[in-house]
């Protein structure tokens, strides 16, 4: 069988879309630039604050997952610059389709912390109205929301209005039968569809060489849609680049591919082990491309940032975190009976009658303290 | 005799069909390197090399489909799906290519896949990760349907399962892949029970319970808290779920003349459904009281938070055998 390959081979490397340099100094690039003139000392600090809440929200939501507070949580550490410069390209009206990883595009997007942390909790599947926040439900099955985002797209277009999807997605997504599909039906339709694809390097344990012998954002031109690869860890290339496909969305031109090239530093999620498939210099080659820190070399160098300054922000990410462990855990648990809510619109009687038998069941055990058996050895 | 956990047993396992037969190939994400994300498939790479042990791209399609290729060229490929719920993607290729190329090509073709999937709840997952898709597979002929429940019969089911010239599923009850028990590991095949067997795992006279995988331990704790009541439970453990063996049931009933079946897959057309039919046609004269389904609801797996009211527990089996004793139970005066 093929060795397993660590980087894509197939096609010599694409051209890297970059504005800042890991040593944080800007760069021109013909391209991207038309799409950060307006972009100012404000909104570069708030990128900046953007990024540094999210790591934060991210070192809190996995420490609670170590004291057992969150069943799971899959960190986004590493990948802040693509998540934030992303989703600040994003519109009001226009629709985002995420993975699971895409918390920190949540919290920006205007999701509430209890929503956020409730999934890993193991309270709720989702904790946020979709339609509040124009934002889908977090998506586990693989590449699967690339479908939806292209079929909300289809839907804009044939309403005529000026609006996008834009679908989430990692690099071993890109194997999957439905991205696949997403994009031919992208094509044919000129959907306006966004597909930004999160190249952090890793599928759990798959290098991303397995998932494609040639760079990621290469495929997408045999589908007939332009393919840009970005710098994942410099946000305001990734702002640019976002923006770049969303004008051509909104302005009819159909379909985009980005591929922001990025590393996911931490494991792939809580039970996840990293030690075991990747080896210690890479992940020292990727610290010194760190993205925040590029920024705030900018920021400090161009006068645009100061210690008070630093100081009120990470002020700020302190208190976000606080609220996060707070609302966390106080969020109740669920009422049993809430596990037969919702599930069809109109009286389905099979259900009703399985919803009064466990109405019945429970109550049979109604005023026993403790109630129920207890076997030992039983895990059940 | 060595004292191994569920996944130990499952790793042996395949470590030894690997040995015995260089046509026996895995395939599956993660199942390298890594050694799966469960660790069944752990240091199998280093020793089998990559070509043995093949890390595919994550694509359940492609795995199950490049497998059947595979097959046809001799092979006896056998794939992880990493979690129950990730099966769907691949579901066509084993329910219109897997299950069917045997009778689609008159008996030339064998598809002799083994198909693994780590399934069902109690181990506090998101979404898509607790899921019981048997019945699917169940309903497909062309497919036999395994599940181990303890260590000795994980590892000499799959041993069966990977020399069996028919695809099988072997759904692993991922909640006892830590259980630990004495694993033979040197018996020889041809003599131990068949995979396709029941099994009466604790003897009693009043009430047959009829379970499987994850929930097999979970009857034998609650026919022991049965014992407390002085109802004597009967519990067989099915092993397979296509075909079933209706033999020790049908055999057990007779004596019993009642009938318990629990599983955390949902009740609607669940297995339990078949069964309760299948006893009723064939023990209808021996049946005191109607047969009683255990079952998870018929909703989508919920959030972690609530499963432990969706899985049927200790509790919820004693009360299924209340209402087959006719005694007062949750349910009484829902006769309608
Ligand atoms: C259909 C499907 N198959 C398998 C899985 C298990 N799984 C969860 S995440 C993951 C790796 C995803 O990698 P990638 O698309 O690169 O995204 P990343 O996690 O790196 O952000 C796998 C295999 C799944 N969730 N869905």
């Amino acid at each position: 069988m093929t060795q397993t390959r660590h980087e894509p081979t197939g096609q010599a490397a694409m051209k890297m879309h970059q504005l800042i340099t890991a040593d944080g100094t800007r760069v021109g690039d013909e391209l991207l630039d038309p799409f950060v003139q307006d972009v100012d000392e404000n909104t570069l600090t708030s990128l900046y604050r953007d990024m540094v809440v999210i790591r934060r929200i991210d070192v809190e939501a996995t420490a609670l997952q170590r004291q057992g507070q969150v069943a799971l949580w899959p960190p986004m550490l590493g990948q802040e610059a693509s998540q934030v410069g992303s989703v600040r390209a994003v519109e009001k009206d226009d629709f985002i389709f995420p993975t699971y990883r895409e918390n920190g595009v949540a919290y920006i997007r205007g999701a509430k912390l209890p929503g956020i942390m409730g999934t890993w909790r193991g309270n709720m599947n989702t904790g946020w109205d979709p339609y509040e926040v124009n934002m889908a439900t977090p998506q586990i099955i693989i590449g699967a929301q690339t479908l939806h985002a292209t079929g909300y797209a289809m839907g804009i277009a044939m309403e005529g209005k000026e609006a996008m999807a834009i679908a989430y997605l990692g690099d071993g997504a890109t194997s999957q039968g439905d991205v696949h599909e997403s994009m031919v039906f992208a094509a044919s339709f000129q959907a306006p569809v966004v597909f930004f694809c999160q190249n952090n390097h890793w599928a759990i344990s798959e290098p991303v060489g397995l998932q494609s012998a040639v760079p990621i954002a290469g495929r997408a031109p045999g589908y007939g849609i332009p393919g840009l690869q970005v710098d994942g860890n410099d946000v305001l290339a990734v702002l640019a680049a976002t923006r770049w496909a969303a004008r051509r969305a909104r302005s009819g031109g159909g379909p985009s591919f980005i591929e922001a090239v990025t590393y996911r530093m931490g494991p792939h999620t809580t039970a996840d082990d990293p030690t075991r498939y990747r080896g210690v210099t890479e992940l020292e080659e990727w610290a010194a491309k760190d993205p925040l820190d590029r920024l705030r070399t900018y920021l400090l160098n161009a006068g645009m940032l100061d210690a008070a300054g630093e100081a009120a922000i990470a002020a700020d990410a302190d208190a976000v975190a606080a609220e996060l462990r707070d609302a966390c855990i106080n969020i109740p648990d669920p009422e049993p009976m809430s596990a037969f809510a919702d599930i069809y619109v109109d009286a389905h009687p099979v259900l009703d009658r399985e919803r009064e038998q466990y109405r019945r069941y429970l109550a049979s055990f109604a005023g026993q303290p403790g109630a129920g058996h207890q076997v030992q050895g039983s895990a059940s | 005799m060595s004292k191994l956990s569920l996944t130990q047993a499952i790793n042996a396992g395949l470590r030894r069909a690997m040995e015995e037969d260089p046509k026996v190939v895995l395939m599956g994400e993660d199942i390298g390197t890594l050694g799966g994300v469960f660790r069944v498939t752990d240091g199998l790479m280093k020793d089998f090399g990559s070509h043995r042990v093949i890390d595919t791209p994550l694509a359940e399609s492609a795995i199950i489909g490049t497998a059947v290729g595979l097959a046809y060229r001799g092979f006896r490929p056998v794939c992880e799906i990493q979690f129950d719920g990730f099966i769907y993607p691949g579901f066509d290729q084993i329910v219109s290519q897997v299950a069917k190329l045997h009778a689609r090509t008159h008996g030339k073709v064998r598809m002799p896949l083994t198909i693994r999937v780590p399934f069902g709840g109690g181990i506090g997952s998101p979404e898509h990760h607790s899921e019981s898709p048997e019945a699917y597979f169940v309903h497909t002929s062309g497919l036999r349907v395994i599940s181990p429940s303890n260590p000795q019969d994980a590892y000499t089911m799959l041993r069966q399962a990977i020399a069996s010239d028919d695809p099988v599923l072997y759904f692993e009850p991922k909640r006892r892949y830590h259980t630990k028990g004495e694993v033979d590991l040197d018996a020889a095949l041809s003599a131990a029970p068949l995979m396709g067997a029941a099994r009466v795992v604790a003897p009693g006279t009043d009430v047959t319970l009829v379970s499987y995988g994850p929930l097999v331990r979970t009857a034998l704790d609650a026919a022991t808290a049965a014992t407390a009541d002085g109802v004597s439970v009967e519990v067989i453990d099915l092993r397979s779920l296509s075909p079933v063996d209706y033999a020790p049931i049908m055999e057990s009933v007779r004596r019993t003349g009642r009938l318990v079946i629990a599983h955390e897959a949902g009740k609607t057309l669940g297995l339990g459904a078949e069964i309760a039919a299948t006893i009723t046609e064939r023990c209808f004269n021996y049946l005191e009281s109607a047969p009683v389904r255990i079952t998870g609801f018929d909703i989508p797996y919920p959030p972690s938070k609530l499963e432990k009211h969706h899985l049927p527990d200790l509790d919820r089996m004693l009360d299924g055998v209340d209402r087959a004793l006719g005694r007062t139970n949750s349910q009484t005066g829902m006769e309608d």
